[in-house]
This record gives structure tokens, sequence and C-alpha cells, in this order.
């Protein structure tokens, strides 16, 4: 493949901040990523992963703190100047070029031969698999189409960093499910280093290989996917993983992070995700996927059923608990309302929070 | 056995292609404007043809053989076009600039004030103001730019700069708009691929905006073309600045020929639609679509 | 937006704002010469008069008659006001609820009169009016003046039609209200900030309307800045410090509607832009 990626080492967030005017857009981050990751900035609107992303490419410049690219620090370039390929939320391609003329944009700004911008542009298509609608203008392009001239464009100067900021958000369902394959296919041939933001967690799921999850202009939680799927940090990141039950009890014992906890009047088995004592009031998290309709007596909660939905593979069902909260819920088959039904759900699958976290800074 | 077939009531069948009651609240509307706009226009161009003595081409033929007349086409144009160029000229960087401000209301109120004033106000102003003795001559020669006054009333240049001053905030306001109608977005992807302000200007700016610009040339030209008030107060208007609208208000208010005054006013609303057309002829040939960037 | 600059980018932004503030001061010291001239006793080859006085408000007052002008002027932007509102809020209406066919015609007479100057199709008017004995007399500066006003209450007024929901009149009309009834209790009082804005728009633009009425009217019709276009004109005559007075007068008379116009409106909606960009 003609294209790869420049080099360097590391890429590292040193104490970034930034304020608009009152609000704090970002607090402290602080973050180092190596080449060749794929890295997703994933968290709700408003929680700094775009503004992070404008100031890593220049558009906007940070309060305080600074970017480093191995030892050469890089905020205070400006934009045209820091050589990074960018995928924009809108695509922003120039109405007014073709695919192609989109395409060889960067290079041109270069001062690069126009026999070396053909060759180089014709293998970004290739590469985006765009063949035969380079001469179109973007107006004239499906909507996948024109993503994939952003990428190409993004791509085609070799950058040693790739920008996106929710390059799939606009697309539908099923284009979404394709451009995503794509996009890791690309960002694998071309070995290059990807910081991707999105707030949606499949996305970053399926993705990335380390994710940071944000909130209010803070990181909450990095980790490889699988380890944010299973042991989200804090309560809040958990929530946003699809820990949508939050039960609150007691707990009653600890040992290591194996936990008991007492809630509703059944006991049951967690795993604790903070420092906790004996006594202290708890919540548990846990997916309504992962709780079960299960008879065992001692480590079941009782709930009286209020809704049942079928979702096709199984039921998602909804229940009060004996403490009037709502549980959300597993089963195979559909139950009737006001019906009793036990719930269980396994001690690796029950996270354990503190009621109260210490105040984020 | 033939059934009748069924028509909707007519009522039904206007409204139907969309005219019903709601429509009509349009009519007055129409018809004063067709008796006050189309009529008049109409009654002008016959009244053209039908001279006070000659054939139906006279007031034209006498337009055109009169050097006293017919110099006022060439004069207006040399008024107008250079001060319509410096205007839009003008415009582009300052739009550009301002757009950026996020408090530019009071700017762009103080740049509203010679509209709102007018044209006999900016006129009176400036006789003050540009006199021999005003504070502009003064000011330069106090700096040591000049050593006598510039003669800048009852000529060109009065006329010139009053054109300016009050056509200038409204080329300016019209950019704005075209250039809020770009998408920021657009000069970020420019930049991270590497094109300085200069080239972001040159290469994405300008060819989106040339539309949008054609049309403020036109309005502005349009508008600079019939100056009236200024060349009588602040020019010459028996000699250099001797405008056609000047010379179609003597032939209906001093000679009371009204055919011919009719005359001049189709020649100067011809002129101008030329003028205008080859400027919308040669914005054809540019790109036209929207200036934003992809799905919105 | 791109906030960092390199020093050729700086150099250049300031130029542009020093040659705008040069433009902006020269527009000030225009006005101010002016208004420092009608409060001078005398004023020759000083920089600044040789006394201060107000006699020349009462002179002029006097002179050029600005009680009765002063009168005339509001009767005739009264009038013009009221029936552009009247004829063009409801056009208004008819153009942004209704497609028909016709309709980019009847659009494109709406437009022409603000693309066209007044005095390009002032000259016809005004013939057509002294030709059914309408001009000369306030009726004909008011008509002259309703041919640039009323588009321009209906351009204004169309965007803020549209921003109504329709669905809220159908609610209307499912609840049993007919049109008249439509109007007066949901349509109008959405409507309101709209067209208090157009109207008072309507008011600073005819206040500053010179070539429509000069070229319509009469001895006893003249609107102000008319009436100061002729005491300029005949310049020779009287005191330049009279004529002065009666420009502050003028502009103190434009700027007070002008400063309560913009306390509904944005600036730039004194010049109605002619075009609307697509999708906006």
């Amino acid at each position: 493949m003609g294209i790869r990626a420049a080099n360097f080492r590391q890429l590292r967030f040193d104490k970034l901040s930034r304020a608009f005017g009152s609000m704090q857009a970002l607090k402290d981050v602080d973050l180092t990523i190596e080449k060749g990751e794929f890295v997703a900035l994933l968290g709700p609107s408003g929680c700094g992963k775009s503004t992070t992303l404008n100031i890593l490419a220049g558009l906007t410049p940070a309060t305080s703190g600074g970017i480093w690219l191995d030892s050469t620090r890089i905020d205070t370039l400006r934009p045209e100047q820091r050589g990074f390929g960018m995928v924009f939320q809108n695509y922003a391609l120039f109405p007014h070029m073709s695919a192609r003329a989109n395409i060889g944009f960067g290079l041109k700004m270069r001062g690069a031969a126009k026999a070396e911008i053909a060759r180089k542009v014709d293998e970004a298509i290739a590469m985006v698999r765009l063949q035969g609608q380079e001469d179109k203008l973007p107006g004239q392009l499906s909507g996948g189409q024109q993503q994939r001239v952003a990428i190409a464009r993004a791509i085609v100067v070799e950058p040693p960093l790739v920008l996106m900021d929710e390059p799939l958000s606009n697309l539908d369902a099923k284009l979404r499910i394709e451009m995503r394959a794509e996009i890791r296919r690309i960002h694998n041939s071309l070995g290059a280093t990807t910081i991707y933001v999105t707030h949606d967690q499949e996305e970053a799921l399926s993705l990335a290989d380390r994710i940071v999850v944000m909130r209010e202009g803070a990181v909450r939680q990095i980790g490889a996917p699988d380890e944010l799927y299973a042991r989200p940090a804090h309560m809040d990141v958990a929530e946003f993983m699809g820990f949508r039950n939050r039960l609150a009890g007691k707990l009653t014992a600890l040992e290591g992070e194996r936990t008991s906890v007492s809630i509703g009047g059944a006991t049951l088995s967690g795993v604790a995700r903070a420092p906790m004592a004996v006594g202290d009031p708890i919540v548990v998290a846990a997916r309504p996927e992962d709780m079960t309709v299960d008879a065992e007596a001692a480590a079941s909660i009782p709930v009286t059923v209020t809704s049942c939905e079928f979702h096709g593979h199984a039921f998602l069902c909804g229940g009060v608990g004996s403490d009037g909260a709502e549980v959300w819920f597993r089963s195979g088959r559909r139950l009737a309302l006001g019906a009793e039904a036990r719930l269980g759900v396994d001690a690796d699958k029950a996270l354990v929070f503190p009621t109260r976290e210490r105040p984020s800074p | 056995m033939t059934d009748a077939i069924w028509r909707p009531p007519l009522r039904a069948r206007l409204a139907g292609r969309g005219v019903d009651s709601v429509t009509l609240l349009a009519l007055p509307a129409v018809i004063l404007l067709f008796a006050l706009f189309v009529y008049p226009f109409g009654y002008g161009l016959w009244l053209s043809f039908t001279p006070k003595d000659g054939g139906a081409l006279a007031n034209y033929a006498k337009f055109f053989s009169d050097p006293f007349l017919y110099d006022t086409l060439s004069r207006t144009f040399w008024l107008a076009a250079p001060v319509t160029v410096l205007n839009v000229a003008a415009a582009i960087p300052t739009a550009l600039r301002v757009r950026l401000v996020r408090r530019s209301r009071l700017l762009t109120t103080i740049l509203v004030l010679p509209i709102t004033l007018g044209t006999v106000l900016v006129a009176e102003g400036l006789l003050t103001y540009l006199g021999p003795q005003g504070w502009l001559n003064r000011v330069l020669m106090t700096l040591g730019l000049i050593s006598h006054p510039l003669r800048l009333l009852h000529n060109y240049w009065g006329v010139f700069l009053s054109l300016f001053i009050t056509g200038f905030p409204f080329a300016f306001l019209l950019t704005l708009s075209y250039v809020s109608g770009v998408d920021p977005a657009l000069e970020n992807a420019a930049a991270t691929l590497g094109a300085g302000p200069r080239r972001r200007f040159w290469a994405i700016l300008l060819p989106l905006l040339l539309p949008g610009l054609a049309i403020t040339l036109c309005l502005s030209f349009v508008q600079a073309f019939s100056v009236f008030p200024s060349a009588v107060l602040l020019g010459a208007p028996a000699g250099p600045t001797r405008v056609i609208s000047i010379a179609a208000y003597q032939a209906a208010f001093e000679d009371y020929d009204y055919s011919m005054a009719s005359a001049i006013a189709i020649i100067m609303g011809v002129a101008q639609l030329a003028v205008v057309a080859m400027i919308l002829a040669g914005r054809g040939l540019l790109y036209r679509g929207p200036a934003a960037g992809g799905k919105g | 937006m791109l906030q960092q600059a390199s020093l050729s980018s700086r150099l250049w932004s300031l130029g542009v704002w020093v040659v705008m503030g040069l433009f902006v001061v020269n527009l000030l010291a225009l006005i101010a010469a002016v208004v420092t001239s009608s409060f001078a006793t005398r004023w020759l080859g000083t920089w600044l008069p040789a006394g201060w006085t107000l006699d020349w408000y009462g002179s002029a007052w006097r002179e050029f008659q600005l009680a009765d002008v002063l009168t005339v002027t509001f009767e005739i932007v009264a009038l013009v006001v009221v029936l552009s509102g009247l004829i063009g809020v409801p056009a208004a209406y008819a153009m942004a609820r209704r497609d028909f066919p016709g309709k980019r015609l009847v659009m494109l007479l709406f437009l022409l009169p603000l693309l066209v100057p007044p005095i390009t199709y002032g000259i016809p008017l005004a013939t057509v009016l002294y030709r059914t004995g309408l001009a000369g007399s306030m009726s004909g500066v008011v008509l002259a003046n309703l041919a640039p006003t009323t588009p321009f209450v209906i351009l204004v007024m169309i965007p803020y039609v549209e921003q109504i929901d329709p669905r809220v009149e159908a609610a209307a009309r499912v609840f049993g209200a007919n049109t008249p009834r439509l109007f007066v209790h949901v349509l109008l009082p959405l409507l309101l900030p709209g067209v208090l804005a157009a109207l008072l728009l309507v008011l600073v633009r005819t206040l500053a309307m010179f070539e429509l009425t000069f070229l319509t009217d009469g001895p006893t019709s003249q609107t102000l800045v008319v009436a100061l276009y002729y005491a300029v004109f005949a310049a020779g005559v009287r005191a330049v410090q009279s004529i002065d007075a009666m420009a502050v007068i003028y502009m103190a008379t434009s700027m007070v509607w002008l400063l309560i116009a913009l306390r509904f409106v944005n600036p730039t909606q004194i010049v109605a832009r002619a075009r609307r960009e697509p999708g906006r």
C-alpha cells in the first residue's frame, strides 16, 4: 500500500484545560496515546470530547496545559502547521470542488507535484473504495460516499494522526455499521493513529483499542473495551455502559473484592469497585440482561412485575422491588402484570459502588 | 348505464390549486403594486413613443443626438461604476473581519446611519465638512499631508464621496449576510489540510462568495446609478456631474415634456438592466450551489 | 473559529480595522460638523465657531415653517405606515401559506420595487399621478410612498409568518375559528413583534425617502427631508447655520425613531435583504 502514516511514538496531553467564560469545558485532562492506537473519546454531549479534538487540531486554543508529540510541543502551532488529518462531523467537503479536488487539496497546499498528487489521490480513492465517483461534486454524492471522500481527504497526506469527530452520526443505521468496518479496515492498512469522538458506546466498543470515557470535562475512565464493558470504575460510567439497574442496599460482608450486600431483605454477592467498609450504604449496578428470573430464595430479590416487552430474543420486563425501586430484567417467557418474581444475578456481573462517590474535582 | 362524471365544485377545484379566500388576501397588494409600479412603466413606455413632435422614436433620437443628453449616460456610468467597485471591494475584507466579532451590533448601527439619515442629510453634512475651511481639509493640512485645501465640493469628488458613504454600508450589510452563510467548518477543514489564511480566502471563501458578490454588485450599481440629490447639491449639475436622473427630472418638471422624461427614464432603466445582465451572465458561469459542505 | 494568526494576518486585520475606523470617524465628523454649525453664532475659517447660540433653531423654525412641515410629515408617514401594514400583512400571510399558479410572478412583483431604485420608477409614477390629478397633494405623496413600503412589509413579514407552526392554525380551525377570528385571536398576537418591527422600519425609511416625495409633492405636502433639500438647494439666500439647524431637527427626528426601532429589530433588517439564502 502506497500510503503509510508518518512516524512518531507518543502523543501526550498534559493537564489540558479549556474554559469558555465561567464554564469549564475541560478540566486537567491527562492522556497518553501510543502510535498505531485507535482511541475513542466517549461520552454524552457536553462532556468535552469534541473540545479536546478541536484543541488537538488547533481550531480552538487551550486555556492551560499542553500537548506533546514525542518531545515537540504542538499546541502552540497553527492548525495548518500541524499536519493532522481530520474528518468533520458534517464532512465539510468543499462544495465547489470535485471529490478528486477535495481529496487532493491537502497535497496541493503542501506544494506537491501534479503527477504525485494524482497518483496519491488515486491510491486514496482506491483505499476508501470510491472508484468511479471521483469527478462528481459533493452535492451529487450520497451520504456514505461523501463520508468516504472526507476520509480519503484526511488520509491522503499520510498524517501522523487522524482525528474523527462523530463521522457516522449523520448516516442511517445500516450504513453506519458498514462504514464502521470500513473505518477500522482503513486504520489497520494505513497503520495510522486514530482518535475518534463519539457518543455511541456501541461504536466505541467495536472500533477502539482503548476507550476514554469523559463526562463534564473530565476523564472518568480509560481502558480497553472489554474492561470498560465488564468493569466500569464509577457509577456514571457504568450507567453509560448499559448498567441500567441501580439497587440501593447495605454492605454486609467484604473480602478483597468480593462482597455480600443486603438489598430489600435478600442477600446478593457482587464485586466491589471502590473502597468501602462493612455497613456502608451502597448501590449495586447490574445490566437488565444479566438479571434473570431465578427461584433460589436467599440470593434473589423479590419484585412485582409492572411491564413486559417482547424484544425478539427475550422479554425485557420491569418490576418494582419491596423498597419501591425500579428493576429491569430479562425473562424467557411473558410474565403476567402484578405477578411476583424472584430475580438473581451473577456475582461477577453485579458491581457494587458506594452510594456517595467523592465528587469529581 | 353511464354516470355523469362528478366534478367537484369550482371552489374545491380552485382550492386544490392553492386558490382560496386566504390567497385572495394578497389581491389588494397585487392590485396596488400593479397600479403603482407596473402600469406606470407600461404607460411611460407608451408615452415615450408618443413625443410632442416627430415620429415614434423621436424622443430616443433626440436623446442620442444631443450631447447634452447622451453625455449624461457616460457621466453617470463613470460615477457609478468606480464607486460600486470600491464599495464592494471594501465590503469584503470588512465583512470577513466583522463576522468574527461577537458584539457587532454597535458597529452595524453606526454603519446603518447613512442609510437611515438619507442622501440629503449626508450631502448637507459633506457641504460643511469637506469645504475649504471644513474639518477634513484642516486636519489634513495640520498633519502636513497637503498644502492647499482639496477641492472636494461642487465637482465629481463630492458626489463620489457621498455615494461611497451611503453605498458602502449597504454593500457591507449584504456581503456580511453572504459571508455568514458560508459554513465555518469549511475553513476549519482547509486549515487542517495546511491552508493558511490567504489560501483559505482565495481557494475556499471567494469561490463560494462569488454568486452573492455578483448580486451585491448589481444592487450597489443600480443604487449608485440612480444618484440624484447628491449630484445636485454636492456636484456640478450643469456640467461634470449632470447625471441621467437630472436629465429626466428636468424634462419632466422644467420642460413639462413628460414624453421625453419617460423616454429618459426608460433609457436609464435599460442601461441599469444591461449592466445587471452582464454581471449575472458572468455569475452564471460560476458555482451556484449551497455554501455548506455535506449533509447538514 | 480559528484564533491563532501569523504576523501578516494580524497586520492585515489591523489595517482593516483602521480603515473602518477612519470611515466611522469621518461619518461621525460630518454629522458633528452639521450639529456644531447649527449652534454657531458665526463660523468662518476657524476650527470651532466664534460663539454659541440657540437662535438659529428659532429662526429655522419660523423661516421654514417647521411646525407645519413636521405636522405634514407625520401625517404622511402615519398614513403610509398604516396603509402599507393593512395591505402588506395579509398579503405576506397569503404568500407564506399558499402556493398558487403564478406565485413566482407575484413574488417578482413584490420584489421589483425594492430592487429598482426609487427615481427610476418614480418618474413614470409621478407622471401617472400628475395625469390623474393626484400629484401635488398629500394623497399623491402617500400613494407614491406605498410603492416601496408595501413590498417591504411583505418581505419582512413572510419569515415571521413562516415561523408560526401551521398546525397551531389548524388547531384553531378545528376548534371553530374562521379566518377573521383566526387573525384576531391567534395570528395577530403571534405576529405582533414582526408587525411592530416592519412598521417601525417603514417609518424610518419613509422619513428618509426623498425621491418619491420630491417628485410628487406640492407646496403643502412636503416632508421634512424634501423641505431640507429645498433649503440646501437655495442655500445662497439663507444662512447656512439656519439650514444646519433644520438638518439637526431632521436628524433628531430620524434618530429618535431609529433608536426606538432598534429595540425591536436588528440593524441589518433596515436593508431588508432582497434575496433569501436557500434553506434559511
